[in-house]
């Protein structure tokens, strides 16, 4: 492809080199795991998802940047992602919604791109060899300097990403999207439970759909201990996603650990992971991870089926749940991971998926409507908690 | 949840003949449900009239009914086989519709039968307008605002609501015709007088415009759990305005963000939950508004369609196949995906490159049809391309077309000379493509690019045509490329190639929104050859192009390629975007790093398809590629198929064991046969389309399977051809061949009039027409030239008012074996593919019978014939000519098939690959087979209202039918009743006919029309003629003399049955009328003599029968 975005190169740890272009902020570079994601549309979404944390992300799809990007479709205040490869960028921005291009919104954010790559052969690689460390430049191109700070990055097993995306202080959420173009799903919008947002970096389609559900949301920093989030009596927590490892977040266990029955409880992604090594599980790294809007997830009780928006790099050991007053509630079709549980006797339950979409399917709207469900009744202190609710449609 | 234990046996009903609108996409659909049903150990019961279709193959169903698609005949295929359940959801419209038409008549009832996949009110919700607008209410969805009006001034009160621009359409109107936009509310007014006139009924709907919107489209599957999925998003690059049949569309959609996309799909749910489809695959339309993302429902199909065929070939995610497992009461996770394997259906396919499909128009087959698109489909096919980028698969997608472009221009055949215009010419043609982007046609994507070339900015053209901005960027992308390779030829590039930089700068950025663009315009001296040559492949040029960019050829530029060491890298269709390992080999090609496609080392042989649909080569072509697939790998070949329609069973993954779904030209094919080393390629069995192939291939060390080439060329060369009949004592019309006009008057002269012109090398009879004068030859030659200027015309004495004889035979160079023999119902001069055949003849002696025979076999030895033949006779008082020998499959060959049961296909490709004929059990087709089979053509007139309905030699069918029977007469009544055209057992004929047909024969015709009650009508000379024959009949006024006239009887109802023989050569305007009308009120319109003496006997066989019976191919194969 011919065009003049300078030369750029991308350096995996296995010494895999791709020359490509480089495109968003030329002169910075991008260092971090290299992961891909599936998804078609959403790259707004995926860029300022703070789960992506020390990642440099793979955009399957060859076309990126065709409607630019806008205020609405943000899930955290700025990119998160370490880098972005892509096929091609789109020189132009094509959408009513559009308000700036994304090469422009990267540039404005330093965040660095490659374009030109077969990002088909490079997900072949990551699908065989699994999620690695890599180094995108434009600045310096010898091969070899390059693979020796790809492999200096730090793994991200083991390593408690969460600090860097918190939240410094305590806030109330503020809903965001007047333009009434956003979910068509709309919930009640009287706000009549106080729930306490955990923020590991959490992503705003969630504080979205919660607040759209009538929850006032007071978001702490991750590192808010447990008295202090009792201390607020809320009706309920909700344990948010964020990156990194989620054994490495001893303090957020810990603190989990406490809240545990104290209060109706909602976990998603590394929430879900935290709550599970809160009540005794374990967690392991996957090999190449789930990130996509594709993925297709079971209810254990109705055997329905849901269209899921995941990313994760992490995962549930199904086996170390066996003995632990928890049951298994949704299960990954494709490879029968652990997708979500609940607590037999407490007022508790998670899923390892993005049931707020953004970007993806909205099929598993329904939990949020679970968690206000199960806030009321603990409220009202009656009868069992049966998570899984008829389906919203 | 396992499949359902209550149901044993399915009828699957198909879509009929080959129509505009509907194709071999539901071949393809029912085929997989057939295979689908028998593997879970159902019975399976098939109607279709279609013999040309591999549904209708004697092992793909139990029990195959080759009868019309009537509910009648489908009341009659329940009674005899009792299925418990119908499938109507794999046969189009056409399934549906008597699916519906049974269920409301209690026929389903009275049996039994439980409709699976969609039930009857799901059907009418999504059919009817009304109840399909309320069930969007319900679920809180928005249609375009709008309504039915019966009147004047109900009409005035609609369009207060709905405001302008208003679109009125009048109910039951010939071709849709009487549509009309209104601007403001005088112009309205006007126009709703002229709808409501218009309509018969008095009814016009009236609606608001959104043309101009963009359009989406989802492919939806539902499982009886309720779960729902997204199979494909398609964005058509025309927006709103043209029937999506006809736009170019690209799958996924492109210009939406997550929300809008979800927002849509969330709509998609609904619909299919508030319709109320049970199980199985579904299609909803959407427009949206470009300005403020207003989204509106405009349709949904409850049923497998022509986009799910596409979006199944565009995913790897055989929607038909699923569908038919979720009618049976699988549930989609429960189903394994076919090309991971080891994950479920229960997914949304992601795809990782683009897919493009383009429409083909035959717009030139229809004299007076004017080249212009609108809402209703005019296309007879189309092509599907892979790219990595749309830029890659749009060119790849124009050139497997085959419409002789290459790619998004440049490829020596534009319209403008851009590079020489003087600066008059310059701004004339500026405005005549700014007038030519106003209007939609079957060039407009070619306009785009006279309009980039002369200059127009990508917003300008947008806001003349709108288009999407993104689409034409990518365009404009591709048009930069174009200079930046003008710019720096090979020379140049050569001399610099050791440069080997990585970036290469210098485009023209035009007035793209590019961030951090500096463009100098200017190319750099150091682009790198390879680079530069790389890219030019990424966006999809093809050598052909870049031969005329450079000015050179494509050999050269082909040469330098691999010079370069660039050729393509083979992509998997993998439904997940390498997310997951791939077991299916389902690829195309692109210009990248890592190639997937693995070599095997088994022998393998590589077959070329037809290439997308045309008037003359559709899916007969299809038909027959498919079994040269399944014989050769019964002879355990790998074999591997190149094949760019979409519609077909050839490029379902599952069909062969490796495809690539590629343009069919040189270039792209010789990619795939220098990467596989296949030992053969087959060429004979896709139509013209790899014929045209065969030399090329040959020429760069390809072996070519079957007939020698040197056959080949024996029977196309004229001049070799007549030498070898004269040799072999074979009688032909005398010819010659002619390059001018004088010329062409000198040889007419000599043969002897009338005689029948055309160019050499085509297909479908294209520019092939009988001339009476030296006039008509001028006028011929005159506009011939365009056709093919590097050949001559060919000018044959034109046997009139002669039998026409098709033979279907298979050779292996030693010996033949006669596969079928067709007698023509029309006399020779109509198109052999649009004129009724049966088989076997009903008008021949057993000793002429033999000259045919024997004349085939000398002519299948004598051309070294390897595989099939097929021959053209004709017989004029009892001497038979030879007029035409194919060296190939020919369009009968599946009707013979089916006529006969032997599977004529198969065998010849068995022998390609080295079998001896006598290795089979295999006679000669006997003169007497104990049944009738007629085929007869289904044509599109109704499409193109202004062309006319009389048959001639060039051919315009679209699809046939077949009708099969004890007798000639009963297949004649079957035949027409499948294709629409029922035969009246009495009441009023009106009989007009030429002057050269008033001969004895077609008098006894009428006079057995009369024997049976009809009342006969006939204008001055024909009446005249019958009172000669003592043939009682009325008189009536020709239209030109005035009222009441023929016109005015139909109107009026008192007509049944037409039959009208055009005199000359060219239809006198007010025959053009009558058939215009008849066609509006759907009377029987017969053309010719002996088609009025089938007709007949047809007639007849129905009253002295009375009650037809349908019996399946295999019973009658059994007895």
């Amino acid at each position: 492809m011919i065009n003049d975005r300078p030369t750029a190169k991308l350096v995996l740890e296995n010494g895999q080199v791709i020359t490509g272009r480089a495109f968003g902020a030329t002169d910075h570079e991008a260092l971090g795991e290299v992961v891909f994601n599936t998804s078609i549309t959403g790259y707004q979404e995926i860029l300022t998802d703070p789960s992506y944390f020390g990642q440099i992300v793979t955009f399957t799809y060859p076309h990126q940047g065709n409607v630019g990007v806008n205020r609405f479709d943000v899930e955290s205040k700025c990119i998160h992602a370490a880098g972005m490869i892509v096929r091609e960028m789109s020189r132009i921005r094509s959408n009513w919604r559009s308000e700036e291009s994304l090469e422009s919104y990267l540039r404005d954010q330093n965040v660095l791109g490659i374009e030109g790559v077969d990002t088909r052969m490079l997900v072949c690689t990551l699908r065989e060899e699994g999620a690695m460390r890599g180094i995108i430049s434009a600045i310096e191109l010898d091969e070899e300097k390059l693979l020796e700070r790809a492999r200096a990055i730090p793994s991200m097993k083991g390593a408690d990403l969460t600090s860097y995306v918190t939240t410094e202080e305590a806030y109330e959420w503020q809903p965001r999207d007047k333009s009434g173009y956003l979910l068509d799903i709309r919930g009640n919008t009287k706000q009549k439970f106080h729930v306490a947002v955990l923020d590991y970096g959490v992503k705003h389609n969630i504080l979205e759909r919660l607040s759209a559900y009538g929850c006032r949301l007071t978001v702490l920093p991750g590192s808010t201990p447990s008295e202090e989030v009792l201390a607020l009596d809320p009706d309920g927590i909700f344990v948010s996603n964020g990156p990194g490892d989620p054994d490495a977040v001893n303090y957020a266990i810990e603190n989990l650990k406490e809240l545990i029955g104290k209060k109706p409880i909602f976990g998603i992604c590394l929430g879900h992971q935290l709550l599970a090594l809160a009540l005794g599980a374990k967690t392991y790294k996957l090999k190449f991870g789930h990130h996509g809007a594709n993925h297709p997830v079971q209810q254990t009780s109705n055997g329905m089926n849901e269209i899921t928006s995941q990313n994760h790099g992490f995962a549930v050991d199904i086996d170390s749940m066996n003995d632990l007053p928890v049951e298994l509630t949704h299960v990954n079709l494709n490879d029968n991971t652990v997708e979500g549980f609940r607590h037999k006797e407490l007022p508790l339950f998670c899923v390892q998926y993005h049931p707020e979409a953004g970007p993806g399917p909205h099929d598993a709207d329904y939990l949020f409507k679970d968690f206000i469900e199960m806030m009321k009744r603990e409220r009202t202190r009656e009868g069992t908690p049966p998570i899984v609710a008829e389906t919203t449609s | 949840m396992p499949r359902r234990q209550d149901i044993s046996s399915v009828l699957i009903i198909g879509s009929g003949p080959i129509v505009i609108g509907q194709a071999c996409e539901f071949d393809y659909s029912g085929t997989q449900a057939c295979r689908v049903l028998r593997e879970e150990g159902l019975r399976v019961i098939l109607l279709n009239s279609n013999p040309a279709t591999i549904m209708t193959d004697p092992e793909i169903a139990d029990a195959t009914y080759i009868e019309p698609i009537t509910v009648e005949f489908l009341e009659k295929v329940i009674a005899k086989e009792r299925p418990d359940a119908l499938l109507p959801t794999m046969g189009g419209q056409t399934a549906l519709n008597v699916a519906v038409e049974a269920a409301v008549a209690g026929v389903l009832e009275k049996y039994g039968v439980e409709m699976i996949g969609a039930n009857l009110e799901a059907i009418r919700k999504a059919e009817d307008r009304q109840l399909f607008l309320e069930a969007m209410k319900n679920a809180g969805l928005e249609m375009p605002r709008g309504g039915f009006v019966e009147s004047y001034e109900a009409g005035l009160a609609m369009v207060e609501q709905i405001g302008f621009p208003a679109i009125l359409r009048p109910s039951f109107t010939l071709g849709g015709s009487g549509g009309n936009t209104a601007y403001d509310l005088e112009d309205y007014k006007e126009k709703l007088r002229l709808a409501l006139n218009t309509s018969p009924i008095h009814r016009v709907l009236v609606e608001e415009s959104v043309i101009g919107w963009k359009e989406y489209e989802l492919e939806v599957m539902r499982d009886r759990k309720d779960n729902v999925t997204i199979i494909c998003s398609i964005e058509n690059f025309d927006p709103m305005g043209v029937h999506t049949g006809d736009s170019i569309t690209c799958a996924p959609a492109q210009t939406l963000t997550d929300r809008e996309y979800h927002k849509m799909r969330d709509a998609a749910i609904k619909i299919m939950r508030e319709i109320g489809v049970e199980t199985g695959g579904s299609n909803v339309q959407f427009a949206q508004n470009p300005d403020d993302g207003r989204l509106l429902v405009i349709e949904m199909n409850p049923r497998v369609s022509r986009s799910s065929a596409l979006a199944s070939k565009a995913t790897g995610f055989p929607i038909a196949k699923m569908a038919t497992k979720l009618a049976i009461g699988s549930t989609l996770e429960e189903i394994p995906n076919d090309i991971t394997r080891e994950t479920p259906a229960s997914f949304e396919p992601t795809i990782d490159y683009v897919v493009v499909k383009f429409p083909r128009w035959d717009f030139p087959k229809f004299k007076g049809a004017e080249d212009l698109l609108g809402v209703q489909m005019k296309s007879v096919g189309e092509a599907m391309a892979f790219g990595r980028t749309f830029k890659e698969a749009i060119q790849k997608s124009i050139r497997s077309l085959e419409i002789d472009r290459y790619g998004f221009g440049a490829d020596g055949e534009d319209r403008y000379d851009y590079l020489r215009l003087s600066a008059e010419e310059e701004t004339a043609a500026v405005e005549e493509t700014r007038d030519r982007l106003t209007r939609r046609t079957s060039t407009s994507l070619f306009d785009i690019y006279d309009g980039l070339k002369l200059g127009l900015k990508i917003e300008e053209i947008v806001e003349i045509a709108g288009y999407d901005l993104w689409f034409l960027d990518q365009l404009s992308q591709i048009a930069e490329m174009e200079e930046l390779l003008r710019n720096n030829p090979p020379t140049l590039l050569q001399r610099v190639g050791a440069h080997h930089s990585q970036v290469l700068a210098g485009v023209d950025q035009g007035s793209a929104d590019l961030a951090g663009a500096n463009s100098n315009g200017v190319p750099q001296p150091s682009i790198d050859a390879r680079d530069l040559l790389y890219s030019a492949k990424q966006y999809g040029f093809s050598d052909r192009q870049l031969g005329v960019i450079w000015e050179t050829t494509e050999d050269e530029v082909r040469a330098l390629r691999k010079d370069l060491g660039l050729t393509p890298v083979y992509k998997t269709v993998d439904t997940c975007a390498a997310e997951f390992a791939a077991y299916t080999p389902y690829h195309y090609s692109t210009y990248e790093a890592e190639n997937e496609s693995i070599r095997s080392d088994r022998k393998k042989v590589i077959i070329l398809g037809g290439g997308p649909n045309r008037i003359g080569q559709g899916i007969e072509f299809d038909y027959c590629s498919v079994h040269a697939v399944q014989a050769l790998r019964e002879l355990d070949y790998e074999v591997i198929m190149i094949n760019c329609n979409p519609e077909t069973v050839s490029t379902d993954y599952d069909t062969t064991d490796k495809l690539y779904f590629e343009p069919l030209t040189f270039e792209d094919v010789m990619n795939v046969v220098e990467h596989e080393k296949p030992e053969g390629v087959i060429v004979t069995f896709g139509g013209q389309t790899p014929l045209k192939l065969a030399k090329r291939l040959e020429g760069a060390g390809v072996r070519i399977l079957g007939t020698p080439s040197e056959g080949i060329d024996l029977a196309e060369d004229r001049k070799r051809f007549g030498d070898l009949i004269t040799q072999l004592h074979i009688p032909a019309p005398a010819w010659g061949t002619a390059v001018s006009e004088d010329q062409a008057v000198e040889v007419a002269e000599r043969v002897g009039y009338p005689v029948l012109v055309r160019p050499s090398y085509v297909l479908g009879g294209r520019a092939m027409e009988i001339c009476y004068t030296s006039e008509s030859i001028r006028r011929y030659m005159q506009a011939a030239t365009a056709v093919s200027p590097d050949h001559p015309v060919l000018i044959d004495h034109f046997l009139e008012k002669a039998f026409e004889f098709d033979v279907d035979a298979v050779a292996d160079g030693e010996r033949a074996v006669i596969g079928g023999v067709m007698q023509h119902i029309e006399e020779a001069g109509v198109h052999s593919g649009d004129s009724s055949s049966v088989l076997p003849p009903y008008n021949i002696t057993r000793e002429q019978y033999e000259i045919l025979v024997d004349y085939t076999k000398k002519l299948a030895k004598a051309l070294n014939v390897c595989g099939l033949i097929n021959v053209q006779f004709a017989m004029q008082r009892g001497i038979v000519y030879v007029l035409e020998v194919n060296p190939r499959a020919s369009r009968s060959v599946p009707f013979v098939s089916k006529a006969t049961g032997v599977p004529l296909a198969k065998i010849a490709a068995q022998v390609m690959a080295g079998k001896r004929l006598k290795s089979f059990d295999l006679k000669d087709m006997a003169l007497q087979i104990g049944h009738v089979a007629l085929k007869e053509s289904v044509f599109p007139f109704h499409k193109f209202p202004r062309s006319s309905m009389f048959l001639g030699p060039e051919m315009r069918s679209t699809g046939e039918v077949m009708g099969i029977d004890h007798s000639t007469g009963l297949a004649v009544v079957k035949a027409r009743i499948a294709s629409a055209n029922r035969l009246p057992t009495t009441g009023t004929l009106f009989a007009t006919l030429s002057d050269a047909d008033k001969r004895p024969r077609i008098a006894e015709t009428l006079r057995g029309f009369f024997d049976l009650g009809f009342r006969i009508l006939a204008t001055d000379g024909t009446s005249r003629f019958l009172n000669e024959h003592g043939i009682p009949n009325t008189r009536i006024l020709k239209i030109v003399e005035g009222t009441p006239n023929v016109l005015d009887y139909i109107r009026d109802g008192e007509v049944d049955l037409v039959i009208n023989t055009p005199a000359g050569e060219i239809a006198r305007e007010d025959e053009k009328r009558m058939g215009a009308i008849s066609m509006e009120y759907m009377i029987p319109f017969i053309t010719t003599a002996s088609a009025a003496a089938a007709a007949l006997s047809g007639i007849k066989s129905i009253v002295e029968d009375n009650e037809l019976q349908v019996c399946s191919i295999q019973e009658w194969y059994a007895r």
